[in-house]
């Protein structure tokens, strides 16, 4: 039985480990952070301009002054610190942040990721996503592992817009752990009952398992 | 020294707005916008202009505000999604558009402001973005080179300042608003509260005064995009 969204999450919050600082994208990446384990300590950060993100607020509580980066309100805990736009980035850019997890339109098998612009359809922007995946230490990509038309998002190569160029390290599918390797994608861990052969019919990727 | 304090937005921005100017602006999403400032831009009319703000506001707030009167023909942001007007004006021609990541488009106002012309970033390579850009290799990586911002005019928020405009942010509305500041030629900044010299803990100033030109005070309506909450109350 392939992963549902919030498996696919709690399977993402075990690539995190005791003291990490890790930035969680929109969609599917924001649920790894109701399933840090309680034994580790890791720091979400909000590129908006916060390490130490804590939970929604209660309702009354909301403060506009205090939101995340899918501009959602949000608290701050008590090892928080406030900064500016240029000092985010600069502690993304400059490797503070050990992995980001991410959204997929499409991911290829030599790490290349889409996931910001479908042209003539979704011009909304890349935000901070391709600063993102140049800059932490690991990326971590968690995605359906086909579109709704049942067609493989883990391609050969990408036809949409990059993100950024052989940027992915792992995928995180409802059906599978791929890593990037040298040619192509290697399935690590399988879901509940999925098999490699139903893996291998659902992507377009060069596999390098033995089928 | 000649006072930085002015009373309204609209005196505040006394002549320093002209047609097809820049303008960087500060804020993230609808959170720590000028608020002030671009009303009285919109009052005082200024056409064409070239605007660096990560975000264009929503239909009815923030920069949309500018849209609605279309004011703006350039924005170069990051992310302008949940914004109808500005997509219909884009595809329609009326509107140009300049994506920059953010964390570039944030270090290229922080280093117009520093005196640096250009750096060089991992950023976009491999990517739309870096079409017509120099390329670099750096230890065996390659980069692009990033021009820094230098705008006619800065606007931003904070939430208190001295009267000689040190100035405390408030939460993540800090964001754009510190690299913002620095970048304009001229910088008009709106806070909650003036305070007199000496109120201020010198160590706790974000962003020192030497950035800021003109200063007012005013009430803010703050909206909130994504009004989310857990379940329960508060203890």
């Amino acid at each position: 039985m392939a992963w549902t969204r919030d498996q696919m999450a709690a399977r993402a919050a075990r690539e995190l480990t005791d003291g990490m600082y890790v930035n969680l994208g929109i969609g599917i990446p924001t649920l790894v952070a109701n399933h840090i384990p309680d034994d580790i300590t890791v720091t979400l950060q909000s590129e908006n301009g916060l390490l130490g993100m804590g939970p929604f607020p209660y309702a009354g509580d909301e403060d506009p002054d205090l939101i995340n980066a899918g501009k959602q309100t949000i608290t701050e805990l008590p090892h928080s610190a406030y900064f500016d736009s240029a000092t985010s980035f600069a502690m993304i850019r400059g490797g503070k942040i050990a992995i980001a997890i991410l959204g997929a339109m499409e991911v290829a098998e030599n790490g290349d990721l889409a996931n910001w612009m479908i042209p003539g359809k979704l011009i909304k922007g890349m935000g901070g996503a391709m600063d993102l995946v140049a800059g932490v230490g690991r990326v971590v990509v968690i995605t359906d592992h086909t579109n709704k038309d049942g067609v493989s998002k883990i391609l050969k190569t990408c036809a949409l817009p990059l993100t950024g160029k052989r940027v992915v390290d792992r995928i995180i599918t409802d059906l599978c752990v791929m890593d990037i390797v040298e040619g192509g994608v290697e399935v690590i861990e399988l879901a509940p009952n999925v098999t490699l052969a139903q893996v291998y019919q659902s992507t377009e990727a060069t596999i390098v398992n033995d089928a | 020294m000649t006072g930085k304090v002015y009373q309204t937005a609209e005196a505040a921005l006394e002549g320093v707005l002209f047609d097809s100017m820049t303008i960087a602006a500060g804020g993230f999403g609808l959170c720590g916008i000028p608020e002030l400032s671009i009303a009285a831009i919109r009052a005082a009319g200024t056409q064409n202009l070239t605007i660096y703000s990560n975000n264009a506001g929503v239909d009815d707030f923030g920069l949309g505000r500018l849209l609605q009167t279309r004011q703006i023909k350039k924005m170069c942001s990051s992310y302008v999604g949940e914004n109808e007007l500005f997509m219909q004006q884009y595809l329609s021609g009326e509107l140009e558009l300049e994506f920059n990541p953010q964390g570039t488009l944030a270090e290229r106002m922080r280093a117009g402001g520093a005196g640096i012309p250009g750096f060089y970033t991992r950023t976009g390579v491999g990517t739309l973005v870096a079409e017509g850009k120099e390329h670099k290799d750096f230890n065996g990586e390659t980069h692009i080179l990033e021009h820094g911002i230098i705008a006619d005019l800065a606007i931003v928020k904070a939430w208190k300042a001295d009267t000689t405009g040190n100035a405390i942010f408030r939460k993540t509305a800090r964001n754009f608003n510190h690299p913002a500041a620095t970048c304009g030629r001229t910088c008009v900044m709106e806070v909650e509260e003036i305070v007199a010299p000496g109120q201020l803990d010198p160590d706790a100033i974000h962003i020192p005064g030497i950035y800021i030109h003109r200063l007012v005070q005013g009430e803010f309506e703050k909206q909130i995009e994504q009004r989310t909450t857990r379940p329960g109350v508060a203890a």
